[in-house]
């Protein structure tokens, strides 16, 4: 069996056929866009081909309305200080605890340069409590910034529904979208979002692009200011060929959608009860009913999740875990503390992430490499004995904690 | 991933001394769950003589975790507790060959397991003098704790203050706004403002270490007396550089001879040397010690990663 990648939520496959489609705006198509001859010209076009792709499955109205950044951590950076500098009278922002640090890590900086930011908390399976959410709602608040989906457990949050209410209380709304992008069906144009972030090597495009969605009509202050680029919203030479190649992505995901949603969402429930019938003391996180088709997150008690990746990728299985060790942090993953999972249980939790690249035949590899894996680990840790958490009350591992 | 040592991952994939031992008469029970890392340590000691027959481990952690206990029970097999207790977590983290910084804590934790199992062989308490908080400084792996108990302890006021006393702060320098914010912190904690120091260029360099000049050729060796041959003259300078390697080696660097060619004699840092802001001031040191030692003039010229290779190729 060759390498299993099941890490598709960190990063994917560039699609082949968006490799040959950027090829050329390397060598014959290498013109600058803003420029007058034929050169720029061809470019020109292509960019705006791609910014129509994208619309496209974003569902949004205005092919304007899409612009193009570096990353997905550039569209949250530029969304989140636009509001606040678009509102100065407004100095409060909402937000979760279980946001991707591109969102949760400015907001903390925003907080300790005198913001106020509400984080709403989510119970064990990672759901929002709604009633907390519209009690925050009010003219101070600047923007809400609200995760699509989690990008650790793949949790859905109502983003459509809490954009409503931030409308209704005439608050703007931005979403972190980047792991809900392509998996899941959007429809922009009918709903209260205000702005949305992409990246482009989340849905098979390469690195270093992504995409903010702005709502036509929607006040904005740039990030970078400079050339007209993107209507003078972005300034900064278009990365052509890799717009390109995200607008073939965005084709390519649209095609794939359907097959998103039942081929992979079957093998990923395939791996899922592989895993658990054979595996102890093993549990899926966040909200099992209402995730992202793609992703599953199984928490291993007793054993630490760097630990089970190193034996995993030594039998050529690539997936990735919310302890503390993988990261060089001390704590394990926001996402596991936030939703209340216990500290034995949240270090060892393993995310698995497929793509349409996933096959029966690797699923089936994984189901048979992981059982061996967990039990060799239990056997080393002092939390376990024989079949079993350790459970003699003398005996019990009660360690002095440093 | 990791840059882990083909030591780490062989103690990770073969674990030794795995699960706990047979009639073990010490135990040693410690971590922080929160960190992700927990170990328990047994130990079976013969009464009469101290000495460790046998030693086995159970871990809850990561690669590093796992591969450092199991370093651990082969360092201290056979020794006596009292030379047991005297193995540092960095002799834990060379025995592996070394440790990324950010796993430095678990060879801290393969030694706290050590002395708490042999408080409780010899039915004493154990003094917890262990706290640990994130990374600060990734260059010398410095924890927020320590940064902390130094500012306080010492009444630190600048960056400055606090890389000269923990060295955090000293490499990179990516870690200084984190600094500033700790700084910040304690200095409101104790009722004044942190003012940062004035932005000002750097004063220049002294163009000493690097040259391009081709070295002088070597003379022949002198036959009189007064003078050393090449070979007396290499081994004298190894000598020095002996002297000096465990004070560079407690900071997780290292120094190499490369050539020696006329005056001008060739090294190479290593390690945590890489890239130190204070490595001009270590060669300065080493080129001020080989002088005294050498009875003459010599040139210390660091030799980066490529210009060594071109070396080999001369």
């Amino acid at each position: 069996m060759n390498n299993v990648y099941l890490d598709n939520n960190a990063t994917t496959r560039v699609d082949d056929e968006v490799v040959q489609a950027m090829l050329p705006f390397f060598t014959e198509q290498f013109g600058n866009p803003s420029s007058m001859h034929s050169f720029g010209n061809q470019v020109g076009l292509a960019l705006k081909k791609a910014r129509q792709s994208v619309q496209k499955l974003l569902g949004a109205e205005h092919d304007s309305e899409i612009i193009f950044t570096s990353c997905g951590s550039e569209a949250d950076s530029t969304a989140i200080l636009s509001a606040l500098k678009a509102q100065p009278e407004r100095k409060t922002l909402i937000t979760t605890t279980v946001e991707h640090p591109a969102v949760l890590s400015l907001c903390d900086y925003l907080a300790s340069e005198g913001y106020t930011v509400h984080k709403l908390a989510v119970d064990k399976r990672g759901r929002l409590n709604l009633d907390d959410y519209a009690s925050l709602l009010g003219d101070d608040v600047a923007l809400v910034s609200v995760m699509w989906a989690n990008n650790e457990t793949g949790t859905l949050f109502p983003v459509e529904e809490m954009a409503r209410m931030a409308d209704e209380a005439g608050v703007m709304f931005h979403t972190d979208a980047v792991q809900a992008v392509g998996k899941i069906p959007l429809d922009l144009q009918h709903s209260s979002i205000h702005m949305l972030s992409l990246s482009g090597h989340k849905l098979h495009a390469p690195k270093g692009i992504g995409v903010l969605y702005l709502r036509r009509g929607t006040r904005f202050r740039p990030l970078l200011r400079g050339g007209h680029q993107e209507r003078g919203r972005r300034a900064g030479t278009e990365n052509a060929a890799s717009i390109v190649g995200l607008g073939v992505a965005a084709e390519r995901a649209l095609q794939f959608m359907a097959h998103e949603n039942s081929e992979v969402r079957r093998l990923r429930d395939k791996l899922e009860a592989g895993i658990l019938a054979a595996v102890p003391y093993a549990f899926v996180t966040g909200d099992p009913g209402n995730r992202l088709p793609n992703t599953a997150n199984i928490a291993f008690e007793y054993i630490e999740g760097e630990a089970i990746l190193l034996l995993l990728n030594k039998v050529g299985i690539a997936a990735s875990s919310g302890s503390a060790c993988t990261s060089g942090s001390l704590e394990p993953s926001h996402v596991m503390r936030a939703m209340d999972i216990p500290y034995t249980a949240a270090h060892g939790t393993v995310r698995f992430s497929l793509s349409r690249y996933t096959t029966d035949a690797e699923v089936e590899h994984v189901i048979r490499e992981v059982p061996p894996i967990v039990a060799q680990l239990r056997k080393l840790s002092p939390y376990w004995s024989g079949n079993g958490p350790a459970q003699e009350a003398d005996k019990e591992f009660a360690p002095v904690y440093a | 991933m990791w840059d882990y040592s083909e030591k780490v991952k062989e103690h990770f994939y073969n674990p030794r001394n795995a699960g706990a031992v047979a009639e073990n008469n010490a135990t040693g029970d410690v971590g922080s769950l929160s960190c992700g890392d927990a170990l328990r340590l047994t130990l079976r000691v013969d009464p009469a003589t101290d000495i460790i027959l046998d030693a086995g481990f159970q871990t809850f952690g990561c690669g590093s975790a796992i591969a450092s206990s199991s370093a651990l029970t082969e360092m201290v097999k056979g020794l006596t507790l009292d030379a047991a207790l005297k193995i540092s977590n960095q002799d834990i983290a060379d025995y592996l060959d070394g440790l990324p910084p950010e796993k430095m804590h678990c060879s801290v934790m393969g030694r706290e397991a050590l002395r708490a199992a042999v408080a409780n062989y010899r039915g004493e308490a154990l003094e917890d003098d262990h706290e640990e908080g994130a990374l600060v400084c990734k260059c010398f792996a410095v924890d927020e704790v320590m940064v902390r108990d130094t500012i306080r302890a010492n009444h630190l006021s600048s960056v400055e203050d606090v890389t000269n006393y923990t060295k955090a702060g000293g490499g990179c320098s990516a870690c200084h706004e984190g600094i500033e914010r700790i700084l910040g912190e304690e200095l409101a904690a104790r009722g004044e403002t942190f003012v940062p120091a004035p932005t000002k260029a750097k004063a220049a360099k002294k163009p000493q270490l690097v040259t391009l000049e081709v070295p002088e050729p070597t003379p022949a060796p002198a036959a009189d007396s007064g003078k050393l041959t090449n070979l007396q003259r290499i081994r004298r300078i190894e000598m020095v550089l002996d002297a000096i390697r465990p004070t560079l080696q407690r900071d997780h660097g290292d120094v190499e001879l490369l050539d020696v060619e006329g005056k001008n004699v060739y090294v190479k840092l290593t390690g945590a040397c890489t890239g130190c802001q204070m490595a001009s001031m270590t060669l300065s040191g080493i080129q001020q010690r080989l002088i005294e030692e050498l009875g003459e003039f010599v040139k210390v010229v660091p030799v980066s990663a490529p210009a060594q290779a071109q070396m080999a190729g001369v």
